[in-house]
């Protein structure tokens, strides 16, 4: 019921294991990824190689992220078959499953900015004031502009989610600073800032987030007792309402905005079982 | 979106085209801003050297995507990923030859991992690697300039007698000091761009505290003739005999010794 701590209710219903779930879920794939990376320089077994830039698995799957794909081209540098493979690969996973499933389930920046939010709620800070929602998608119109213009990944010089997930694999440098920023920016600055309203990274997987067969379902929308919990949880609150409290009471149950980013958090933390994961065919309700 | 109430005469649509103004006006000073930012730490320092088979360094940062694939294939630990603070552009792979220098293993693992081609697959034998031009920078302290064989240089060279070879002169001393003072002759470590891959095993085995060889980026290393210049012993071989007539023999009218400037007349 409090804005500060949502979920009270649900761990006092479900207990504590049930209702975070899908967040132990998430941390444990987000650790395991990070891993499969590090095996390799830590342990001498080597996983995967490379890093979430563009990896090799097992020495026979290439993954590249879409995102350092367009950037590079746009500054019209055509790349080797693994990248095309690698693209195709990763893009084909995230149409099925939602693109930011990316965020919420690969990105350890996921843990940074989640980790802000829960301490911003705790503290109950309301400073600053995040920028419209529509930045994130500005600045990646923008961001592939300045490498056409440029010739040069210019993006890739500030980027605190390549900084990150390049620093725990192959170590950091003064790259922590960015990230620090991160987590300072939306803990001070900007509830849910920089995942939900600056990262264009995040943007281009949402563009392909439209057409996911997992989705979210407020199937039991009408048990829903408006302790707004889940609205306090999300890190995209917006795509909740359209299916949680729609105009029409016809309108489907499905959260079918791109921006959602299949994390769950909003079925764990919900006393009433109003959600759950299901796919995009399954329009039941009561 | 957590605006302030609005007064009641602000339509929508008007409110709509201010916050995508915002926006907009925002995502692009910050690109603007990290534009200019990186033309001005886009810089390389001279002994950060990339891996073979590297465009040039404008098109290698478009190209490549900062993975680190050449780096964990590289078997020698010789690349390194660039974190910040390093000076190279951050996520991108060099070596210091000075640290680990490239061991060129023939089937060039690092290329062969890059899968954005920003290290050129068209780079089959490593010998025509072009990752940098090693110079003789301080001719002041090289064992060899002094007259003496070192010579380290020259035998740990991959292309030994193509990139390097020892070309041997007189050694000054001999005339300063008198023949009294003869001197050996030196042998000088002479690099050859044409066959120097910029491996850099010549900078590592340099016995100096601070190498008196070093690799550098080829941009660094060479000057450039200009496009019109020709080289006439060059041309005379390429033709096979000199490109002009021999010089016309005109004869002699009303000149003899008498008649020259400066002859008694």
């Amino acid at each position: 019921m409090s804005a500060q701590r949502p979920g009270l209710e649900a761990i006092a219903d479900k207990g504590w294991l049930a209702a975070h779930k899908w967040l132990l879920l998430r941390r444990a794939s987000q650790l395991l990824i990070l891993a499969a990376f590090l095996a390799g320089p830590w342990f001498g077994g080597w996983l995967v190689k490379g890093n979430l830039a563009s990896s090799l698995t097992l020495d026979v799957l290439p993954l590249t992220d879409p995102f350092l794909f367009l950037q590079m081209l746009a500054t019209r540098h055509w790349p080797e078959m693994s990248a095309l493979i690698g693209v195709a690969i990763v893009l084909g996973f995230y149409l099925l499953v939602g693109g930011r499933v990316f965020c919420s389930w690969v990105c350890p920046m996921n843990v940074v900015t989640d980790s802000a939010g829960w301490l911003r709620r705790r503290l109950g800070l309301k400073s600053g004031r995040s920028p419209h929602e529509a930045t994130r998608l500005w600045l990646l119109g923008f961001v592939l502009l300045a490498a056409a213009l440029s010739g040069s990944l210019v993006w890739e010089w500030v980027n605190p989610v390549s900084m990150l997930q390049r620093g725990l694999i192959f170590g950091f440098g003064a790259g922590w600073v960015f990230v620090l920023g991160v987590f300072l920016y939306d803990l001070l600055l900007a509830g849910r800032g920089w995942c939900g309203h600056v990262c264009p990274m995040g943007a281009l997987y949402g563009l392909f987030g439209k057409s996911a067969l997992i989705r979210v379902a407020a199937h039991q929308r009408s048990a829903c007792n408006d302790c707004m919990d889940c609205f306090a949880v999300c890190p995209e609150p917006q795509v909740i309402r359209p299916a949680l409290k729609p105009r029409d009471p016809n309108d489907t149950p499905l959260i079918l905005d791109g921006d959602c980013t299949n994390c769950g958090r909003c079925i764990d933390v919900c006393s009433q079982e109003v959600f759950r994961f299901g796919s995009r065919f399954n329009r039941s309700k009561k | 979106m957590s605006e302030p109430t609005k007064p009641a005469n602000a339509s929508p649509r008007r409110r709509f085209l201010k916050e995508m103004a915002g926006a907009a006006g925002g995502a692009c000073l910050l690109a603007m801003g990290v534009t200019l930012y990186s033309k001005q730490a886009g810089a390389r320092p001279a002994q950060a050297i990339r891996p073979p088979g590297a465009l040039l360094e404008e098109a290698f940062l478009g190209a490549c995507i900062r993975c680190g694939l050449c780096v964990r294939d590289c078997p020698y630990d010789t690349l390194k990923l660039a974190t910040p603070g390093d000076g190279v552009v951050s996520g991108t792979p060099y070596f210091t030859a000075r640290d680990i220098p490239c061991e060129m293993c023939e089937d060039i693992p690092c290329v062969k991992a890059c899968p954005s081609g920003a290290l050129d697959h068209a780079l089959s034998d490593i010998r025509q690697a072009e990752m940098g031009i090693a110079v003789l920078i301080d001719q002041e302290n090289c064992l060899n300039f002094l007259g003496l064989r070192c010579d380290v240089c020259y035998r740990v060279c991959p292309v030994i007698d193509k990139a390097i070879t020892l070309e041997m002169r007189r050694n000054p001393r001999e005339e300063r000091e008198g023949p009294a003072a003869t001197r050996h002759a030196m042998l000088i470590p002479t690099v050859h761009s044409d066959a120097c891959t910029g491996c850099g095993k010549c900078e590592k085995s340099c016995i100096l505290p601070e190498a008196a060889i070093k690799v550098l980026p080829a941009r660094l290393a060479q000057g450039k003739a200009a496009e019109h210049y020709r080289r006439g012993w060059e041309e005379k071989d390429k033709a096979g005999g000199s490109l002009i007539s021999e010089q016309l023999k005109l004869p002699v009218r009303g000149f003899d010794a008498q008649s020259a400037p400066g002859g008694q007349p």
